[in-house]
C-alpha cells in the first residue's frame, strides 16, 4: 500500500507539510509517493526524495491558482484505489484542492489531523476539538483512498534515506470554465526576524493591546528575546497586522519554547495553535480570561505597564 | 446579478459545547445564532448588489430542522430570501453533503457569484466552498480578503500564507471571503421588522434528490491531558520580575 502527499512551491526548499507527511507515512511503513503542483523545483524535489518520496508526479505549471485542474488530475491519478491516502496540509491550495477533489470523487475530506492511523488498509485519524480539549478518532468508511487535511506539525519531519524520487509528468487537464482563474498579481509582506512558525520564542498580541500601534512594544520584545511577533485572528481582522501573524485555528501553529501571550483572551481558535508550546506566560487584565487556563506563568495586570517594564529588565540585564 | 450567499446557523459561540455521549456529534440547541464569519459573506453580497441595480441577495443555509433565528440575522441585514435547507438526515452528516445539499438548492447557471466564509466556526472542516465550486463547476477565488468587481471581472486580494494574491475570475464564480474583509453592517430596526416578511423557502434533502451520507464513523473521543496549573499573579508591579526571572531560568535571556 501507498500513500499520496499534495505538494505545491514556486522554488526553494520543499514545504515543511509534505516532509511532514511523508516523514509520518515512512513511520507508518507506508511507501509515498508526491502529488506536486509548481514549476520544476529541483531543490524541492531532492528534498521530497530525502523525506521518502518514490515517485513526484509533477503538474508543472507556474499558474498561481491551478486547483480545478490540480484537482482533476489527481482524481485520474487515485481512480484506481492504488493509494490508501492522500494527504494535504493546511495550505490554501492544499484545501482548494482537497475540496474539490473530495467532490469529484465523493469521498470526504477529513480534516484537522493531528494524527493518522493505517491498519491494513483501513485509516482512522485524530483530530481535537473544543479548543484542543478533546482527541476524536474517527474512521474512513469511504473505498480509498481517504483524502485528510493535517494540521501543521501534527507530524515530525524527519529526513529518511531515501534517493533520488522519479519525476513522472502529468498532462495538465482542461476543465474549462473551473479554471479561468487569472493571478495577476503576487505580494509578499515582509516581516523581520525569525520565521513565526519556526521560531523558539514568540511574542504574541491580541485585543488587550487596544491599538495597531502598541504592537510596536511587542516586536522590540521579540527582537530582544530573538523571536517573532504572532497575533490572534480579532486582530488580524481588525487590520492591525498582516494575516501572516495570526496564530491559531485559521493562522499559524506553533511550538516555541517560550510564547508570551499579551493581551490575549484565549478564544479556543487561537489556543488550538499555540497550546503545544513548551512554556507559555500571559499577561492580561482579565482573571478569568482562558489564556491562563493553559499558562505556566500568569499576570493579571496591565500589559502597556508589564511589558514595558519587562523590556527595561531585559535591556538592563 | 444574482447572488447567492452559503451561511450556517451554529450553537452559540459563547456558550461551551457539548457532546453526545452517544454520537459524539455536537448538541445543537433548538435556537442556533448564525455563524459570525457567515456576517462577512452577507455583507459582501450585499454591497455587490447594491453596485448594480435589480440584483438580489439570497441566503442558503442547512441544518437539522428547528433554528430560524440565524436565517431572521442574515434577512435583517438586508438579504432579499432564504432558502433552508431542512432535514433530519444531516445531522451527522458530512461536509461533502452539506455541499451536495448547497449545490443542489442553489442549482446550476441559477446565480452568477456564490459566496460562503472560509470555515464555519463550530466545524472548521474549511472545505465546503471548494466542494461547492467543484459540484457548480466553477473557479472558485478562496480565501478573499479583499472584493471588487469591475464589468464582467471580479478581482479579490487572495490571502496567503506570506502575503496576498490578486485574483481574478468572471461570473459564474465561487467567492470564499475571509473575516475581516470589509465591515459587516447591523441591522436596522427597520430591517429586522422587514425580515419578518421576507420569503423563507423550506426545502428537503428528498427535494433536491440528495441523499445523507457519512463516510465516516466516530470510534471514540478521549480527552487530552490538560497542561498542569501554572502559576497566575496579581500585578503589584513585580509581574515584569517574575517573568524575567522564568526567561532567565529558561535561558531566554
Amino acid at each position: 500500500m501507498a500513500g499520496l502527499v499534495f505538494a505545491s512551491g514556486t522554488a526553494g526548499p520543499v514545504p515543511s507539510a509534505a516532509a511532514e507527511a511523508l516523514s509520518k507515512l515512512r513511520s507508518l511503513g507506508e511507501s509515498a509517493d508526491v502529488f506536486y503542483v509548481g514549476p520544476a523545483a529541483d531543490e524541492a524535489f531532492a528534498d521530497l526524495g530525502a523525506h521518502g518520496a518514490g515517485v513526484i508526479h509533477h503538474l508543472d505549471t507556474d499558474h498561481g491558482l491551478p486547483a480545478a485542474q490540480a484537482a482533476a488530475a489527481l482524481a485520474d491519478l487515485v481512480a484506481d484505489g492504488g493509494y490508501t491516502i492522500v494527504l494535504f496540509g493546511m495550505g490554501n491550495l492544499d484545501r482548494d484542492v482537497a475540496g474539490r477533489l473530495s467532490a469529484r470523487t465523493g469521498k470526504p475530506v477529513l480534516a484537522n489531523a493531528v494524527d493518522v492511523a493505517i491498519d491494513g488498509g483501513a485509516v482512522t485519524m485524530v483530530n481535537e476539538i473544543l479548543g484542543g480539549t478533546r482527541r476524536v478518532f474517527t474512521a474512513v468508511t469511504a473505498a480509498a483512498p481517504a483524502i485528510v487535511v493535517a494540521r501543521p506539525k501534527a507530524f515530525t519531519a524527519e529526513p529518511g534515506d531515501g534517493g533520488t524520487p522519479d519525476v513522472k509528468s502529468v498532462a495538465m487537464p482542461d476543465v474549462g470554465h473551473a479554471g479561468s482563474l487569472t493571478v495577476v498579481e503576487q505580494h509578499a509582506e515582509k516581516s523581520e526576524g525569525p520565521d513565526l512558525a519556526a521560531a523558539d520564542v514568540v511574542v504574541s498580541g491580541g485585543r488587550g493591546l487596544g491599538e495597531a500601534s502598541k504592537f510596536a512594544m511587542l516586536d522590540e520584545l521579540a527582537q530582544l528575546l530573538g523571536g517573532a511577533v504572532g497575533a490572534t485572528r480579532a486582530v488580524v481582522d481588525a487590520g492591525w497586522v498582516p494575516y501572516s501573524y495570526q496564530v491559531g485555528q485559521t493562522g499559524k501553529t506553533v511550538k516555541p519554547d517560550v510564547y508570551i501571550a499579551c493581551g490575549v483572551s484565549g478564544a479556543m481558535q487561537h489556543l488550538v495553535g499555540m497550546k503545544d508550546s513548551a512554556t507559555i506566560v500571559a499577561i492580561n487584565k482579565d482573571p478569568e480570561a482562558p489564556i491562563f487556563g493553559v499558562a505556566d506563568l500568569g499576570i493579571v495586570g496591565d500589559v502597556h505597564k508589564v511589558v514595558p517594564a519587562l523590556i527595561d529588565a531585559i535591556k538592563g540585564s | 446579478m444574482k447572488i447567492a450567499v452559503c451561511a450556517k446557523q451554529i450553537p452559540d459561540p459563547a456558550t461551551p459545547y457539548e457532546l453526545d455521549p452517544v454520537t459524539h456529534w455536537v448538541v445543537r440547541p433548538a435556537d442556533q445564532v448564525l455563524d459570525d464569519t457567515d456576517r462577512y459573506g452577507i455583507e459582501i453580497g450585499l454591497q455587490l448588489a447594491e453596485a448594480e441595480e435589480g440584483s438580489t441577495v439570497t441566503v442558503f443555509s442547512m441544518g437539522p430542522a428547528g433554528s430560524m433565528q440565524g436565517i431572521r440575522q442574515a434577512l435583517a441585514m438586508g438579504a432579499d430570501g432564504a432558502v433552508l435547507i431542512e432535514d433530519e438526515a444531516l445531522r451527522g452528516a458530512d461536509a461533502l453533503t452539506t455541499a451536495r445539499a448547497l449545490a443542489a438548492a442553489i442549482g446550476d447557471g441559477n446565480y452568477d457569484i456564490v459566496i460562503a466564509g472560509t470555515e464555519s466556526t463550530d466545524g472548521y472542516t474549511g472545505v465546503v466552498p471548494q466542494q461547492l465550486a467543484e459540484l457548480l463547476g466553477v473557479p472558485s477565488l478562496t480565501f478573499a480578503r479583499k472584493v471588487e468587481r469591475n464589468g464582467d471581472v471580479v478581482r479579490i486580494e487572495r490571502q496567503t500564507a506570506t502575503g496576498y494574491d490578486v485574483v481574478e475570475g468572471s461570473p459564474p464564480l465561487l467567492l470564499s471571503v475571509t473575516s475581516g474583509v470589509v465591515e459587516p453592517r447591523y441591522p436596522t430596526f427597520k430591517g429586522i421588522m422587514q425580515a419578518k416578511s421576507k420569503p423563507v423557502e423550506t426545502v428537503t434533502l428528498a427535494d433536491l434528490g440528495v441523499v445523507a451520507h457519512r463516510q465516516q464513523e466516530i470510534e471514540r473521543v478521549e480527552p487530552v491531558p490538560a497542561r498542569e496549573a501554572g502559576e497566575v499573579f496579581e500585578d503589584d508591579g513585580t509581574g515584569h520580575e517574575k517573568i524575567f526571572a522564568l526567561l532567565t531560568e529558561l535561558k531566554v535571556v
